[in-house]
Protein backbone atom coordinates (compact mmCIF):
# COMPACT_ATOMS: atom_id res chain seq x y z
CA UNK A 1 0.00 0.00 0.00
CA UNK A 2 2.65 2.40 0.85
CA UNK A 3 4.46 1.48 -1.91
CA UNK A 4 1.75 2.11 -4.52
CA UNK A 5 1.08 5.65 -2.86
CA UNK A 6 4.41 6.36 -3.11
CA UNK A 7 4.50 5.20 -6.91
CA UNK A 8 1.26 7.45 -7.55
CA UNK A 9 2.81 10.44 -5.49
CA UNK A 10 5.95 10.11 -8.33
CA UNK A 11 3.48 9.70 -11.16
CA UNK A 12 1.06 12.21 -10.42
CA UNK A 13 4.26 14.76 -9.74
CA UNK A 14 5.67 13.98 -13.00
CA UNK A 15 2.19 14.13 -14.76
CA UNK A 16 2.16 17.88 -13.41
CA UNK A 17 5.14 18.85 -14.57
CA UNK A 18 5.01 16.72 -17.78
CA UNK A 19 1.97 18.40 -19.07
CA UNK A 20 3.44 22.08 -18.58
CA UNK A 21 6.91 21.10 -20.98
CA UNK A 22 3.98 19.48 -23.09
CA UNK A 23 2.44 22.97 -23.26
CA UNK A 24 5.69 24.37 -24.00
CA UNK A 25 6.97 21.56 -26.61
CA UNK A 26 4.23 22.57 -28.68
CA UNK A 27 5.46 26.01 -29.41
CA UNK A 28 8.62 23.97 -31.15
CA UNK A 29 6.45 21.21 -32.95
CA UNK A 30 4.36 24.36 -34.53
CA UNK A 31 7.32 26.27 -35.33
CA UNK A 32 9.02 22.84 -36.56
CA UNK A 33 6.11 21.82 -38.54
CA UNK A 34 5.44 24.81 -40.24
CA UNK A 35 9.19 26.08 -41.12
CA UNK A 36 11.42 23.45 -40.47
CA UNK A 37 13.17 25.58 -37.87
CA UNK A 38 13.76 25.01 -34.11
CA UNK A 39 13.17 28.29 -32.36
CA UNK A 40 15.73 28.49 -29.63
CA UNK A 41 14.42 31.51 -28.48
CA UNK A 42 11.21 29.82 -26.96
CA UNK A 43 12.31 29.21 -24.22
CA UNK A 44 12.79 32.89 -23.33
CA UNK A 45 9.54 33.52 -24.76
CA UNK A 46 8.06 31.15 -21.45
CA UNK A 47 10.67 32.83 -19.18
CA UNK A 48 9.35 36.03 -19.93
CA UNK A 49 5.03 35.43 -19.54
CA UNK A 50 6.37 33.72 -16.13
CA UNK A 51 8.31 37.12 -15.61
CA UNK A 52 5.35 39.22 -16.80
CA UNK A 53 2.37 37.30 -14.73
CA UNK A 54 4.87 38.32 -11.79
CA UNK A 55 5.08 41.90 -12.34
CA UNK A 56 0.92 41.40 -13.14
CA UNK A 57 0.44 39.63 -9.63
CA UNK A 58 3.03 42.03 -7.56
CA UNK A 59 0.67 45.19 -9.53
CA UNK A 60 -2.45 43.88 -8.72
CA UNK A 61 -1.40 43.39 -5.11
CA UNK A 62 0.44 46.61 -4.50
CA UNK A 63 -3.50 47.49 -5.44
CA UNK A 64 -5.00 45.63 -3.08
CA UNK A 65 -6.60 43.61 -5.54
CA UNK A 66 -6.19 39.82 -3.82
CA UNK A 67 -9.60 38.13 -5.35
CA UNK A 68 -8.05 34.81 -6.64
CA UNK A 69 -9.52 34.36 -9.69
CA UNK A 70 -9.32 37.70 -10.48
CA UNK A 71 -5.39 37.75 -9.87
CA UNK A 72 -4.66 34.63 -11.72
CA UNK A 73 -6.76 35.63 -14.83
CA UNK A 74 -5.28 38.85 -15.43
CA UNK A 75 -1.62 37.73 -14.60
CA UNK A 76 -2.46 35.05 -17.25
CA UNK A 77 -4.25 37.54 -19.53
CA UNK A 78 -0.85 39.89 -19.21
CA UNK A 79 1.72 37.12 -19.75
CA UNK A 80 -0.24 35.90 -22.79
CA UNK A 81 -0.41 39.20 -24.57
CA UNK A 82 3.43 40.40 -23.55
CA UNK A 83 4.63 36.91 -24.65
CA UNK A 84 2.97 36.76 -27.61
CA UNK A 85 3.78 39.96 -29.30
CA UNK A 86 7.49 38.91 -27.92
CA UNK A 87 6.98 35.57 -29.88
CA UNK A 88 5.55 37.58 -32.95
CA UNK A 89 8.18 40.52 -33.09
CA UNK A 90 10.82 37.82 -32.49
CA UNK A 91 9.39 36.47 -35.60
CA UNK A 92 9.50 39.25 -37.90
CA UNK A 93 12.73 40.81 -36.70
CA UNK A 94 15.16 37.31 -36.17
CA UNK A 95 13.56 34.93 -38.39
CA UNK A 96 11.42 36.04 -41.48
CA UNK A 97 14.56 37.73 -42.95
CA UNK A 98 16.52 35.22 -43.07
CA UNK A 99 14.05 32.54 -43.76
CA UNK A 100 14.58 30.25 -46.97
CA UNK A 101 18.73 30.35 -46.58
CA UNK A 102 20.65 27.19 -45.23
CA UNK A 103 19.25 25.85 -42.63
CA UNK A 104 21.88 27.37 -40.20
CA UNK A 105 21.03 30.74 -40.89
CA UNK A 106 18.06 30.92 -38.91
CA UNK A 107 19.49 28.52 -36.10
CA UNK A 108 22.31 30.66 -35.42
CA UNK A 109 19.81 33.63 -35.74
CA UNK A 110 17.62 32.01 -32.70
CA UNK A 111 20.66 31.47 -30.63
CA UNK A 112 21.19 34.93 -30.86
CA UNK A 113 18.03 35.98 -30.48
CA UNK A 114 17.95 33.77 -27.06
CA UNK A 115 21.03 35.54 -25.58
CA UNK A 116 19.82 38.18 -26.18
CA UNK A 117 16.47 38.35 -24.39
CA UNK A 118 18.03 36.27 -21.64
CA UNK A 119 20.67 39.47 -21.17
CA UNK A 120 17.80 41.89 -21.86
CA UNK A 121 15.84 40.30 -18.99
CA UNK A 122 18.79 40.06 -16.72
CA UNK A 123 19.22 43.85 -17.12
CA UNK A 124 15.82 44.76 -16.15
CA UNK A 125 15.51 42.53 -13.83
CA UNK A 126 18.58 41.81 -11.78
CA UNK A 127 19.98 38.22 -12.16
CA UNK A 128 18.80 37.45 -8.77
CA UNK A 129 15.56 35.01 -8.36
CA UNK A 130 12.71 36.61 -7.51
CA UNK A 131 10.14 35.06 -5.37
CA UNK A 132 7.17 34.06 -6.55
CA UNK A 133 3.70 34.33 -4.19
CA UNK A 134 2.14 31.07 -3.44
CA UNK A 135 -1.39 32.06 -4.49
CA UNK A 136 -2.57 28.54 -4.69
CA UNK A 137 -2.00 26.37 -1.24
CA UNK A 138 -3.12 24.01 0.12
CA UNK A 139 -3.63 20.01 -1.03
CA UNK A 140 -5.56 16.89 -0.78
CA UNK A 141 -4.11 13.91 1.29
CA UNK A 142 -5.17 10.30 1.27
CA UNK A 143 -3.45 7.53 3.13
CA UNK A 144 -3.28 6.65 7.25
CA UNK A 145 -2.01 9.15 9.40
CA UNK A 146 1.97 9.21 10.30
CA UNK A 147 2.75 7.35 7.10
CA UNK A 148 3.52 8.47 3.81
CA UNK A 149 0.67 10.00 2.57
CA UNK A 150 0.01 11.07 -1.17
CA UNK A 151 -0.50 14.41 -1.62
CA UNK A 152 -2.50 15.96 -4.75
CA UNK A 153 -1.52 20.00 -3.88
CA UNK A 154 -4.46 22.10 -5.36
CA UNK A 155 -1.99 23.76 -7.55
CA UNK A 156 -0.97 20.89 -9.44
CA UNK A 157 -4.65 20.25 -9.38
CA UNK A 158 -4.67 23.44 -11.40
CA UNK A 159 -1.96 23.12 -13.79
CA UNK A 160 -3.72 19.72 -14.72
CA UNK A 161 -7.04 21.74 -15.15
CA UNK A 162 -5.51 24.68 -17.30
CA UNK A 163 -2.93 22.69 -19.03
CA UNK A 164 -5.72 20.32 -20.53
CA UNK A 165 -7.98 23.42 -21.42
CA UNK A 166 -5.32 25.01 -23.95
CA UNK A 167 -4.78 21.29 -24.81
CA UNK A 168 -8.19 21.05 -26.15
CA UNK A 169 -8.77 24.74 -26.86
CA UNK A 170 -5.61 24.18 -29.38
CA UNK A 171 -6.97 20.57 -30.86
CA UNK A 172 -9.77 21.90 -31.54
CA UNK A 173 -8.59 24.65 -33.42
CA UNK A 174 -6.08 23.14 -35.37
CA UNK A 175 -8.74 20.81 -36.40
CA UNK A 176 -11.40 22.35 -36.35
CA UNK A 177 -11.46 26.37 -37.93
CA UNK A 178 -10.24 27.80 -41.08
CA UNK A 179 -7.17 29.17 -39.78
CA UNK A 180 -6.04 25.95 -38.02
CA UNK A 181 -7.07 23.89 -41.77
CA UNK A 182 -5.26 26.51 -43.35
CA UNK A 183 -2.18 25.94 -40.79
CA UNK A 184 -1.87 22.31 -41.35
CA UNK A 185 -1.87 22.81 -45.14
CA UNK A 186 0.77 25.33 -44.82
CA UNK A 187 3.14 22.56 -42.63
CA UNK A 188 2.34 20.35 -45.37
CA UNK A 189 3.37 22.19 -48.30
CA UNK A 190 4.24 25.74 -47.74
CA UNK A 191 4.78 26.16 -51.54
CA UNK A 192 1.29 25.09 -51.98
CA UNK A 193 -0.82 26.56 -49.82
CA UNK A 194 0.82 30.02 -51.08
CA UNK A 195 -0.03 28.98 -54.69
CA UNK A 196 -3.34 28.77 -53.54
CA UNK A 197 -3.94 31.79 -52.23
CA UNK A 198 -3.30 31.49 -48.64
CA UNK A 199 -0.89 34.16 -47.05
CA UNK A 200 1.50 32.33 -45.35
CA UNK A 201 3.46 34.71 -43.62
CA UNK A 202 -0.02 35.37 -41.58
CA UNK A 203 0.40 32.10 -41.06
CA UNK A 204 3.51 31.67 -39.73
CA UNK A 205 3.20 34.27 -37.70
CA UNK A 206 -0.02 32.74 -36.37
CA UNK A 207 2.29 29.88 -35.75
CA UNK A 208 4.78 31.86 -33.68
CA UNK A 209 1.96 33.95 -31.48
CA UNK A 210 -0.12 30.58 -30.46
CA UNK A 211 2.86 29.02 -30.07
CA UNK A 212 4.35 32.17 -27.41
CA UNK A 213 0.74 31.80 -26.17
CA UNK A 214 1.00 28.71 -24.51
CA UNK A 215 4.01 29.21 -23.27
CA UNK A 216 3.02 32.24 -21.38
CA UNK A 217 0.59 30.29 -19.82
CA UNK A 218 3.40 27.48 -18.88
CA UNK A 219 5.42 30.65 -17.25
CA UNK A 220 2.74 31.59 -14.89
CA UNK A 221 2.19 27.65 -13.61
CA UNK A 222 5.40 26.81 -13.06
CA UNK A 223 6.89 30.08 -11.79
CA UNK A 224 3.89 29.57 -9.37
CA UNK A 225 4.59 25.57 -8.83
CA UNK A 226 8.43 26.22 -8.48
CA UNK A 227 7.82 29.88 -6.52
CA UNK A 228 10.38 31.51 -7.89
CA UNK A 229 11.87 32.62 -11.76
CA UNK A 230 15.49 33.89 -12.57
CA UNK A 231 16.51 35.27 -16.22
CA UNK A 232 18.09 31.29 -16.95
CA UNK A 233 14.44 30.23 -15.78
CA UNK A 234 13.26 29.79 -19.38
CA UNK A 235 17.07 28.17 -20.61
CA UNK A 236 16.05 24.19 -18.73
CA UNK A 237 12.62 24.16 -19.23
CA UNK A 238 13.77 25.00 -23.05
CA UNK A 239 15.73 22.34 -23.23
CA UNK A 240 13.31 20.05 -21.68
CA UNK A 241 10.10 20.94 -23.87
CA UNK A 242 12.83 20.56 -26.66
CA UNK A 243 13.58 17.29 -25.83
CA UNK A 244 9.88 16.33 -25.53
CA UNK A 245 8.97 17.61 -28.42
CA UNK A 246 11.78 15.47 -30.61
CA UNK A 247 10.94 12.35 -27.92
CA UNK A 248 7.23 12.95 -29.44
CA UNK A 249 7.69 13.30 -33.01
CA UNK A 250 9.09 16.89 -33.80
CA UNK A 251 6.45 18.63 -36.16
CA UNK A 252 3.45 16.44 -34.37
CA UNK A 253 1.19 18.24 -31.96
CA UNK A 254 0.26 14.85 -30.61
CA UNK A 255 3.94 13.96 -30.57
CA UNK A 256 4.46 16.89 -28.34
CA UNK A 257 1.67 16.08 -25.80
CA UNK A 258 2.65 12.77 -25.08
CA UNK A 259 6.38 13.20 -25.19
CA UNK A 260 6.09 15.75 -22.63
CA UNK A 261 4.15 13.93 -20.08
CA UNK A 262 6.49 10.27 -21.02
CA UNK A 263 9.31 13.20 -19.96
CA UNK A 264 7.74 14.48 -16.67
CA UNK A 265 7.06 11.01 -15.46
CA UNK A 266 10.48 9.97 -16.37
CA UNK A 267 11.82 12.64 -14.58
CA UNK A 268 9.64 12.25 -10.98
CA UNK A 269 9.78 8.25 -10.82
CA UNK A 270 13.81 9.35 -11.56
CA UNK A 271 13.62 11.21 -8.52
CA UNK A 272 11.59 8.91 -6.58
CA UNK A 273 13.56 6.17 -6.68
CA UNK A 274 17.19 6.88 -7.83
CA UNK A 275 17.69 10.57 -7.08
CA UNK A 276 16.82 14.17 -7.75
CA UNK A 277 20.44 14.65 -9.29
CA UNK A 278 20.11 12.27 -11.94
CA UNK A 279 16.42 13.31 -13.45
CA UNK A 280 18.16 15.93 -16.19
CA UNK A 281 20.80 12.60 -17.03
CA UNK A 282 17.81 10.55 -17.89
CA UNK A 283 15.95 12.97 -19.60
CA UNK A 284 18.17 13.82 -21.91
CA UNK A 285 19.42 9.60 -22.01
CA UNK A 286 15.78 9.62 -23.12
CA UNK A 287 16.92 11.91 -26.13
CA UNK A 288 19.81 10.16 -27.33
CA UNK A 289 17.93 6.81 -26.61
CA UNK A 290 15.09 7.94 -29.22
CA UNK A 291 17.31 10.03 -31.64
CA UNK A 292 19.48 6.66 -31.90
CA UNK A 293 16.67 4.18 -32.31
CA UNK A 294 13.81 6.29 -33.65
CA UNK A 295 14.82 9.57 -34.82
CA UNK A 296 11.23 10.27 -36.04
CA UNK A 297 10.18 10.47 -32.69
CA UNK A 298 7.27 8.50 -31.27
CA UNK A 299 4.38 10.20 -33.40
CA UNK A 300 6.87 11.36 -35.89
CA UNK A 301 5.96 9.89 -39.67
CA UNK A 302 9.07 8.93 -41.53
CA UNK A 303 9.70 11.82 -44.32
CA UNK A 304 9.53 9.72 -47.47
CA UNK A 305 11.54 11.31 -50.28
CA UNK A 306 9.33 11.85 -53.26
CA UNK A 307 10.83 11.60 -56.38
CA UNK B 1 -5.84 37.12 -71.43
CA UNK B 2 -2.19 35.74 -70.69
CA UNK B 3 0.35 37.59 -72.91
CA UNK B 4 3.72 36.13 -72.22
CA UNK B 5 6.35 38.00 -74.48
CA UNK B 6 9.80 37.20 -75.34
CA UNK B 7 10.44 35.49 -71.64
CA UNK B 8 13.77 34.45 -70.95
CA UNK B 9 14.84 32.51 -67.42
CA UNK B 10 18.56 32.28 -67.23
CA UNK B 11 20.05 29.61 -64.10
CA UNK B 12 23.27 31.16 -63.95
CA UNK B 13 25.19 30.28 -67.17
CA UNK B 14 21.96 28.22 -68.89
CA UNK B 15 19.78 29.61 -70.85
CA UNK B 16 16.81 27.73 -69.82
CA UNK B 17 14.26 29.74 -71.86
CA UNK B 18 15.07 32.16 -74.46
CA UNK B 19 12.52 34.72 -76.02
CA UNK B 20 9.38 32.35 -75.48
CA UNK B 21 6.45 33.74 -76.33
CA UNK B 22 2.72 32.40 -75.34
CA UNK B 23 -0.44 33.81 -75.14
CA UNK B 24 -3.96 32.67 -74.26
CA UNK B 25 -7.35 34.13 -75.35
CA UNK B 26 -10.71 34.20 -72.71
CA UNK B 27 -12.13 30.40 -73.48
CA UNK B 28 -9.17 28.82 -75.42
CA UNK B 29 -6.96 25.68 -74.77
CA UNK B 30 -3.39 26.18 -75.90
CA UNK B 31 -0.50 23.64 -75.01
CA UNK B 32 2.83 23.84 -75.04
CA UNK B 33 5.01 20.95 -76.10
CA UNK B 34 8.48 19.67 -76.78
CA UNK B 35 10.74 17.55 -75.56
CA UNK B 36 12.37 17.07 -72.53
CA UNK B 37 14.35 19.60 -71.35
CA UNK B 38 12.90 22.12 -73.22
CA UNK B 39 11.85 24.57 -70.81
CA UNK B 40 8.20 24.18 -70.48
CA UNK B 41 8.01 23.84 -66.80
CA UNK B 42 10.10 26.86 -66.51
CA UNK B 43 8.01 28.71 -68.42
CA UNK B 44 5.13 27.76 -66.41
CA UNK B 45 7.55 28.47 -62.98
CA UNK B 46 8.11 32.31 -64.33
CA UNK B 47 4.03 32.65 -65.43
CA UNK B 48 3.00 31.43 -62.19
CA UNK B 49 5.77 33.33 -59.86
CA UNK B 50 7.59 30.37 -58.93
CA UNK B 51 10.65 32.32 -60.98
CA UNK B 52 11.46 35.78 -61.33
CA UNK B 53 12.04 35.78 -64.88
CA UNK B 54 15.61 37.41 -65.88
CA UNK B 55 14.01 38.86 -69.31
CA UNK B 56 10.60 39.63 -70.95
CA UNK B 57 7.46 40.66 -69.78
CA UNK B 58 4.08 38.93 -68.56
CA UNK B 59 0.81 40.05 -69.02
CA UNK B 60 -2.51 38.52 -67.29
CA UNK B 61 -5.19 40.87 -67.79
CA UNK B 62 -3.05 43.76 -69.50
CA UNK B 63 -1.31 43.80 -65.82
CA UNK B 64 2.56 43.06 -65.58
CA UNK B 65 2.78 40.00 -63.02
CA UNK B 66 6.30 39.34 -63.82
CA UNK B 67 8.58 38.48 -60.46
CA UNK B 68 4.95 39.23 -58.31
CA UNK B 69 4.59 36.75 -55.34
CA UNK B 70 2.65 33.56 -56.14
CA UNK B 71 0.01 33.89 -53.92
CA UNK B 72 -0.81 37.09 -55.23
CA UNK B 73 -1.02 35.73 -58.82
CA UNK B 74 -2.93 32.95 -57.76
CA UNK B 75 -5.21 35.85 -56.39
CA UNK B 76 -5.78 37.26 -59.88
CA UNK B 77 -7.45 34.39 -61.09
CA UNK B 78 -4.28 32.10 -62.02
CA UNK B 79 -3.86 28.68 -60.05
CA UNK B 80 -1.61 26.08 -61.62
CA UNK B 81 -1.25 22.13 -60.87
CA UNK B 82 2.27 20.35 -60.73
CA UNK B 83 4.03 17.40 -62.52
CA UNK B 84 3.77 15.29 -59.35
CA UNK B 85 0.66 15.74 -57.93
CA UNK B 86 0.81 18.10 -54.57
CA UNK B 87 -2.17 17.51 -52.89
CA UNK B 88 -2.24 17.86 -48.53
CA UNK B 89 -1.82 14.25 -48.26
CA UNK B 90 -2.82 14.01 -44.46
CA UNK B 91 -5.83 16.49 -44.79
CA UNK B 92 -8.97 14.77 -46.28
CA UNK B 93 -10.26 15.02 -49.62
CA UNK B 94 -13.26 18.03 -48.83
CA UNK B 95 -10.89 19.78 -46.17
CA UNK B 96 -8.26 20.34 -49.73
CA UNK B 97 -11.33 21.94 -51.80
CA UNK B 98 -12.07 24.09 -48.29
CA UNK B 99 -8.49 25.27 -47.53
CA UNK B 100 -8.40 26.38 -51.42
CA UNK B 101 -11.23 28.93 -50.66
CA UNK B 102 -9.37 30.29 -47.79
CA UNK B 103 -8.90 33.23 -48.99
CA UNK B 104 -12.67 33.88 -50.25
CA UNK B 105 -13.54 33.24 -46.71
CA UNK B 106 -11.80 36.06 -45.96
CA UNK B 107 -12.74 37.00 -42.31
CA UNK B 108 -11.24 38.15 -39.18
CA UNK B 109 -10.27 35.48 -36.73
CA UNK B 110 -12.61 37.08 -34.39
CA UNK B 111 -15.59 35.98 -36.68
CA UNK B 112 -14.22 32.92 -36.67
CA UNK B 113 -14.69 32.32 -32.92
CA UNK B 114 -17.77 34.30 -32.49
CA UNK B 115 -19.10 32.38 -35.87
CA UNK B 116 -20.94 35.42 -36.84
CA UNK B 117 -23.98 34.68 -38.92
CA UNK B 118 -21.80 36.57 -42.07
CA UNK B 119 -18.82 33.93 -41.37
CA UNK B 120 -21.34 30.94 -40.90
CA UNK B 121 -22.82 31.71 -44.40
CA UNK B 122 -19.40 32.26 -46.24
CA UNK B 123 -18.61 28.96 -44.89
CA UNK B 124 -21.63 27.23 -46.19
CA UNK B 125 -20.85 28.61 -49.57
CA UNK B 126 -17.30 26.89 -49.49
CA UNK B 127 -18.55 23.86 -48.24
CA UNK B 128 -21.17 23.84 -51.26
CA UNK B 129 -19.24 24.52 -53.78
CA UNK B 130 -16.56 21.81 -52.63
CA UNK B 131 -19.25 19.50 -52.99
CA UNK B 132 -20.46 20.65 -56.33
CA UNK B 133 -17.06 20.34 -57.54
CA UNK B 134 -16.67 16.55 -55.75
CA UNK B 135 -19.61 15.52 -57.59
CA UNK B 136 -18.19 16.81 -60.69
CA UNK B 137 -15.26 14.86 -60.39
CA UNK B 138 -16.49 11.87 -58.94
CA UNK B 139 -14.93 12.04 -55.83
CA UNK B 140 -18.24 12.68 -53.51
CA UNK B 141 -17.81 9.35 -52.04
CA UNK B 142 -14.36 9.54 -50.91
CA UNK B 143 -15.06 13.63 -49.28
CA UNK B 144 -13.67 12.44 -45.64
CA UNK B 145 -10.97 10.01 -47.19
CA UNK B 146 -7.22 11.28 -46.32
CA UNK B 147 -6.17 12.43 -49.91
CA UNK B 148 -3.20 11.04 -49.43
CA UNK B 149 -5.41 7.31 -49.72
CA UNK B 150 -6.53 8.01 -53.39
CA UNK B 151 -5.57 6.62 -55.53
CA UNK B 152 -3.46 8.08 -58.35
CA UNK B 153 -6.30 8.99 -61.01
CA UNK B 154 -8.27 10.10 -58.49
CA UNK B 155 -5.68 12.38 -56.66
CA UNK B 156 -5.18 14.22 -60.12
CA UNK B 157 -8.90 14.73 -60.72
CA UNK B 158 -8.83 15.91 -57.27
CA UNK B 159 -6.32 18.66 -57.84
CA UNK B 160 -8.42 20.06 -60.46
CA UNK B 161 -11.10 20.18 -58.18
CA UNK B 162 -8.99 22.26 -56.37
CA UNK B 163 -7.73 24.70 -58.47
CA UNK B 164 -11.15 24.65 -59.53
CA UNK B 165 -12.86 25.81 -56.36
CA UNK B 166 -10.76 28.99 -56.43
CA UNK B 167 -12.98 30.19 -59.51
CA UNK B 168 -9.88 30.70 -61.60
CA UNK B 169 -9.88 32.36 -64.81
CA UNK B 170 -6.69 30.76 -66.13
CA UNK B 171 -6.22 26.80 -65.29
CA UNK B 172 -2.41 26.13 -65.92
CA UNK B 173 -1.66 22.64 -65.91
CA UNK B 174 1.17 20.77 -66.14
CA UNK B 175 1.36 17.42 -67.63
CA UNK B 176 -1.71 16.73 -65.84
CA UNK B 177 -2.29 13.03 -67.61
CA UNK B 178 0.92 11.71 -66.44
CA UNK B 179 0.86 8.24 -64.89
CA UNK B 180 -3.17 8.04 -65.76
CA UNK B 181 -4.17 5.10 -67.78
CA UNK B 182 -5.38 5.72 -71.55
CA UNK B 183 -9.07 5.73 -69.80
CA UNK B 184 -8.05 7.66 -67.20
CA UNK B 185 -6.54 9.69 -69.74
CA UNK B 186 -9.59 9.55 -72.03
CA UNK B 187 -11.73 10.99 -68.61
CA UNK B 188 -9.53 13.65 -68.17
CA UNK B 189 -9.67 15.05 -71.81
CA UNK B 190 -13.44 15.50 -70.90
CA UNK B 191 -13.14 16.87 -67.98
CA UNK B 192 -10.53 19.64 -69.63
CA UNK B 193 -12.56 20.40 -72.44
CA UNK B 194 -15.82 20.78 -70.06
CA UNK B 195 -13.93 22.79 -67.62
CA UNK B 196 -13.44 25.32 -70.74
CA UNK B 197 -17.25 24.92 -72.38
CA UNK B 198 -19.03 24.76 -69.10
CA UNK B 199 -17.22 27.61 -66.70
CA UNK B 200 -15.80 29.52 -69.20
CA UNK B 201 -11.97 28.86 -67.96
CA UNK B 202 -9.15 29.26 -70.67
CA UNK B 203 -6.64 26.57 -69.86
CA UNK B 204 -2.79 26.72 -70.56
CA UNK B 205 -1.69 23.16 -70.66
CA UNK B 206 1.75 21.19 -70.84
CA UNK B 207 1.80 17.78 -71.74
CA UNK B 208 3.88 14.54 -73.71
CA UNK B 209 0.59 12.44 -74.72
CA UNK B 210 -0.03 13.29 -77.88
CA UNK B 211 -3.01 12.50 -78.40
CA UNK B 212 -4.73 14.54 -75.22
CA UNK B 213 -2.82 17.86 -76.79
CA UNK B 214 -3.71 17.03 -80.66
CA UNK B 215 -7.29 16.46 -79.55
CA UNK B 216 -8.32 19.50 -77.37
CA UNK B 217 -6.08 22.23 -77.76
CA UNK B 218 -7.42 25.35 -79.92
CA UNK B 219 -3.28 26.10 -80.26
CA UNK B 220 -0.32 24.51 -79.75
CA UNK B 221 3.19 26.19 -78.43
CA UNK B 222 6.34 23.89 -79.88
CA UNK B 223 9.59 24.88 -77.51
CA UNK B 224 13.04 22.96 -77.69
CA UNK B 225 15.79 23.58 -75.70
CA UNK B 226 14.46 26.91 -74.24
CA UNK B 227 13.74 28.44 -77.82
CA UNK B 228 10.13 28.58 -79.66
CA UNK B 229 10.04 26.06 -82.31
CA UNK B 230 6.63 26.61 -84.11
CA UNK B 231 3.53 27.65 -82.60
CA UNK B 232 0.17 27.15 -84.95
CA UNK B 233 -3.26 24.91 -84.87
CA UNK B 234 -3.22 21.20 -84.08
CA UNK B 235 -3.36 20.55 -87.68
CA UNK B 236 -0.31 22.81 -88.81
CA UNK B 237 2.33 21.58 -85.86
CA UNK B 238 1.58 17.66 -86.81
CA UNK B 239 2.61 18.52 -90.26
CA UNK B 240 5.56 21.08 -89.37
CA UNK B 241 9.07 20.13 -90.27
CA UNK B 242 10.91 21.45 -87.88
CA UNK B 243 8.49 20.02 -84.73
CA UNK B 244 9.09 16.33 -86.72
CA UNK B 245 12.67 16.94 -86.66
CA UNK B 246 13.00 18.12 -82.95
CA UNK B 247 10.86 15.29 -81.86
CA UNK B 248 12.20 12.21 -83.98
CA UNK B 249 15.44 13.36 -84.25
CA UNK B 250 17.31 14.87 -87.47
CA UNK B 251 18.93 11.47 -89.47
Amino acid sequence: MQDLLYFFQQLINGLTIGSTYALIAIGYTMVYGIIGMINFAHGEIYMIGAYTALIAITGLATLGIAWLPLVLLVALICAVIVSSSMGWAVERVAYRPVRGRHRLIPLISAIGMSIFLQNYVHLAQGSRNIGFPALIEGSFRMGPENTFQLSISYMQITIFIITLVCMTALSLFISRSRTGRACRAVSQDLGMASLLGIDTNRIISATFVIGAALAAVAGLLLGMYYGSVDPLFGFIAGLKAFTAAVLGGIGSIPGAMLGGLILGVAESMTSGYLSGEYKDVVAFSLLILILLFKPTGLLGKPEVEKI
Amino acid sequence: MLEVKNLSMRFGGLLAVDQVSVDVQEHEIVSIIGPNGAGKTTVFNCISGFYKPTGGQILFEGKEIQGKPDYRISRMGMVRTFQHVRLFGNMTVVENLLVAQHRHVNTNLLAGLLKTPDYRAREKRSLDRARYWLNRVGLLDMANREAGNLAYGQQRRLEIARCMVTEPKLLMLDEPAAGLNPAETRELDQLIVSLKEDYHVSVLLIEHDMSLVMGISDRINVISQGRPLASGKPEEIRQNDDVIKAYLGEA
